[in-house]
């Protein structure tokens, strides 16, 4: 069910033109952490533009997801300086122990994986974020430490 | 900030050499050093007397040939001459014109253009109404990089700040000039940094790039006539109008004047972002002021600009940092971010990654780049899986040729870079993968062998923790073994040994 | 309007000006193959298949002939050895793309391609990923019911969500357009399937003959501002 009061408030900042289509995706993307599909049917009728372009930008871009994240995200630089400091094995170590792969949610919903470009900390490579935190020059070992604190008590 | 982030070359005393003699450095010398949510900082050091002097005592032809004059090339890509660019905007037919500030540094190792954004947006601001005034373009667009939010933030804040203070809009200072600015968050989309397929995403499509001809200048951003510049040549802008175009074009080489932004990474002692001189060449950026190797490891290879660049052997360390220089090597400029290998890199993997990502950022609209990235991934995965066949090589070749000969834009065209220069500086390295199944650099795990040194191991059960398929066995305390038949090579054992037990060879 | 003069594989040629290349040579005889061009739609070049080489020897490049414009002076060759190369491997990947498109493999064959190094997909395959059907539908039929989704490497045509296009009028242009025969669509009992849909198809009011589903007719009816039953009456019978 959409939240129309929220999504008028986001549409009220805009002027209603296709090209703010981007725009109101990243609030909507913010706000709810995916794309709801609803949200985006609503966007196509109120910008005038056809449901397949919607539907196209919301897929070509990797910012935005159908599919909702979890509640915190783990991003994984994978930057150059990261990449030839073992963010590859990072990863690897960290898709083990969450059992899902390098884009994927948690079935409960608590974390999300995310692959992302350089973070700007190659001096600490490899990095990993999660949520607002970084961590820098990661061992496979300290993963379950640095996610321990966001996965759901058993 | 954990590390160095900015290097003020002039600041340093014992610098005797052309490096120090830059009177003060240009596009960096706010970092760090006023409130970048500040307008009265920025004023306070010297802020919009650009603009101002530009629009009290220029017209726009002046400021434009100040701009020609200055030999400004454009801070990313091929360095088109910014002058040129902005000369042929102003004479395009067109109602209404368009600038646009390209901020989305989509090179996975370069944060040059992310600190100038965070740190001066100003800077870029001033650069872009500067660049208006002069061309008669009337509305502006900066594009940040997805992964920046605290750029798109202040430089909002910054463009409202202007505004407040008549900097920027309806009638700025008080003449009949005015332009107004946008600020669009990119959605993660390396292929934006291509200019036509950031106007497609500013027009709210998808980033396929266009055709050319019609250029930009001649139907762009909504079939108008349209230019697109770096962030980093924009804040080139006011510093060109307050020293002069003189002035400037004393600074770099012959043909590529200024200074350039890089970012220093990798293998090396310190990691920085620094301001340097055209001119100045690789082995000063990476000895003098990286520091070297990391380690005082043997320096192996350099990449530029990542995706798009070249891998650039010991050989070519003495090569200056310019246009001209880069391109010759087979590679471009991009927004600098230069990354250093030690001789632990395997540049077999080092093409394969960078494939992977420009796989995965291809649009997907034209054969060459999307199925010639998606097969040259596939024979490189093959190559570092112990997989390859010397038919590959060839294979690759011919790929190579097709991309950069027919894709639409610069994403497919460049896309084989880091192949091609790492086949012609390393091609041993790709041979010994192919015909003899070894990675001499110890990298590709499908071609290494792990075993335990009993001497060094401990017991410690760390490795037989980790280990996914129950190959390492032995007792607590006592020399653990590995079952070479069970193994999968996937490396964690290694990496989680505190003693340096597990041994590599391949 | 003057005559633009260019040279087209050594033959001095005047051209329309805002003609591209590919049609200012098919004026002059000169077939230069093609993939995602279609007369009806506007040029896109996504194939690549139709570059031909131009600019003065030692400074040549690729370009597209079906978007590239005619220029005053241009030097153009469609069959030099670096276009030859450059359609022989395009058509090798689409090969490995679209191994059961018989059109591929046709031209192929005409350039002495007859099989490709590289790894193939799924041995049905049959998308080149032309757009033909996408751009047919935004731009003849005005509905855009369908679209490019993704990117490489999932880049596919898809209705939106990939579940029923409330926007499909069950026209079947893109059907007729595709040149790899990967859309289809069924006809029984009165009724068409596309994309996944049903729809009822109206019968001529005289002769009882199909003649389109009645959500095009619809369409069409909007269109016009006509009513709708003004449609149900067959060409034949009208």
């Amino acid at each position: 069910m959409i939240d129309q009061e929220k999504f008028e408030e986001i549409l009220s900042r805009y002027a209603g033109a296709p090209e703010d289509l981007i725009e109101i995706l990243h609030e909507l993307q913010e706000e709810y952490h995916y794309l709801p599909k609803e949200e985006l049917q609503a966007v196509a009728q109120r910008l005038n533009v056809p449901l397949t372009q919607v539907y196209s930008v919301a897929t070509f871009y990797k910012g935005f997801s159908l599919e909702p994240r979890g509640l915190h995200h783990v991003r994984f630089c994978q930057g150059t300086t990261c990449h030839l400091h073992g963010s590859q094995r990072l990863q690897e170590g960290v898709v083990r122990r969450l059992g899902i792969g390098p884009d994927q949610t948690t079935p409960d919903g608590q974390l999300s994986l995310e692959r992302v470009k350089c973070v700007g900390k190659c001096g600490a490579a490899p990095v990993l974020a999660v949520d607002q935190d970084y961590f820098g020059e990661v061992g496979v070992d300290a993963l379950a430490k640095i996610l321990k604190p966001f996965r759901k008590p058993k | 900030m954990p590390w160095p982030r900015s290097s003020n070359l002039s600041a340093n005393p014992n610098r005797d050499d052309a490096m120090s003699k830059i009177e003060f450095p240009l596009i960096t010398r706010h970092f760090g050093s006023i409130d970048p949510e500040s307008l009265e900082a920025y004023v306070a050091a010297g802020g919009y007397e650009a603009l101002k002097r530009a629009l009290t005592e220029m017209t726009p032809e002046a400021v434009l040939a100040e701009v020609e004059g200055s030999g400004l090339r454009g801070r990313s890509g091929g360095g088109f001459p910014a002058g040129r660019k902005w000369r042929v905007l102003r004479e395009a037919p067109g109602e209404k014109k368009y600038l646009i500030g390209n901020g989305s540094e989509g090179d996975p190792g370069a944060f040059t253009n992310q600190t100038l954004m965070e740190q001066d947006p100003h800077a870029v601001i001033e650069g872009l109404i500067i660049g208006a005034y002069a061309t008669g373009a009337s509305q502006g667009y900066i594009y940040v990089g997805h992964e920046y939010p605290l750029a798109a933030q202040r430089l909002r804040l910054a463009a409202s700040q202007a505004k407040a203070k008549g900097f920027l809009g309806d009638r700025i200072l008080g003449t009949d000039f005015s332009f107004d600015l946008t600020v669009r968050r990119g959605a993660g989309a390396y292929v934006c940094g291509e200019e036509t397929a950031l106007m497609n995403f500013i027009e709210g499509n998808i980033g396929e790039p266009r055709n050319r001809p019609p250029y930009p200048f001649q139907r762009g951003l909504w079939g108008q006539p349209t230019i697109i510049n770096n962030v980093e040549t924009w804040a080139n802008v006011p510093v060109i109008i307050t020293k002069g175009a003189e002035w400037f074009a004393r600074i770099g080489t012959e043909k590529s004047k200024g200074t350039k932004v890089f970012t220093l990474t990798g293998d090396v002692k310190n990691t920085l972002m620094v301001e340097v001189p055209m001119g100045t060449t690789l082995r000063q950026l990476i000895y003098d002021l990286g520091g070297g190797i990391k380690g005082d490891l043997e320096f192996k290879g350099l990449i530029t600009s990542g995706p798009a660049g070249a891998v650039l052997p010991k050989e070519l360390l003495d090569l200056k940092v310019d246009f001209e220089s880069f391109q010759a090597a087979g590679g471009n400029m991009g927004s600098g971010s230069l990354v250093v290998m030690d001789q632990h890199t395997c540049m077999v993997d080092v093409a394969k990654y960078f494939l992977q990502f420009s796989h995965e950022e291809s649009c997907g609209k034209c054969t060459p780049c999307r199925e010639g990235t998606k097969q040259m991934l596939d024979i490189l995965t093959a190559i570092t899986n112990g997989e390859g066949r010397e038919e590959h090589l060839p294979m690759l070749e011919d790929l190579a040729a097709v991309m950069s000969g027919a894709s639409i834009c610069g994403l497919g065209q460049s896309a084989p870079n880091p192949l091609l220069s790492t086949l012609k500086h390393f091609r041993a390295e790709y041979e010994a993968h192919i015909l003899e199944k070894k990675c001499p650099a110890l990298v590709c795990r499908p071609l290494l062998k792990y075993t335990i040194d009993p001497e060094t191991c401990t017991g410690c059960l760390a490795c037989l923790r980790e280990c996914q398929v129950e190959a390492i066995t032995g007792e607590f305390e006592e020399p653990q073994e590995i079952d070479h038949e069970l193994c999968v090579k996937c490396g964690m054992c290694y990496a989680v040994c505190k003693f340096e037990a597990v041994k590599v060879e391949s | 309007m003057s005559r633009i003069s260019l040279t087209i594989d050594g033959l001095s040629v005047k051209s329309q000006p805002g003609l591209s290349l590919l049609l200012a040579a098919r004026e002059q005889g000169i077939d230069i193959p093609t993939l995602c061009f279609h007369d009806d739609l506007k040029p896109e070049g996504h194939c690549r298949l139709c570059v031909v080489e131009i600019g003065e020897p030692g400074r040549t490049r690729l370009v597209n002939s079906c978007t590239y414009p005619v220029e005053e002076g241009l030097v153009v060759q469609t069959q030099s050895e670096k276009v030859l190369a450059s359609r022989r491997m395009v058509l090798e990947l689409l090969l490995a793309q679209a191994p059961a498109a018989e059109l591929i493999q046709k031209l192929a064959a005409e350039m002495g391609v007859y099989e490709t190094r590289f790894k193939k997909a799924d041995p049905q395959a049959r998308c080149i990923l032309c757009a033909q059907c996408v751009r047919t539908c935004r731009e003849v039929v005005g509905v855009s019911a369908i679209s490019m989704a993704y990117r490489t490497p999932k880049k596919m045509v898809a209705t939106p969500f990939q579940e029923d296009s409330e926007a499909c009028i069950g026209c079947g242009s893109c059907v007729f357009i595709c040149p790899t025969n990967v859309i289809m669509y069924t006809e029984k009992d009165g009724i068409r399937t596309v994309w996944g849909r049903h729809f009822e198809l109206q019968a001529c009011t005289v002769c009882g003959t199909y003649i389109a589903p009645k959500a095009q007719l619809e369409h069409w009816a909007k269109l016009t501002g006509d009513p709708v039953e003004s449609f149900f009456t067959c060409r034949d019978c009208r």
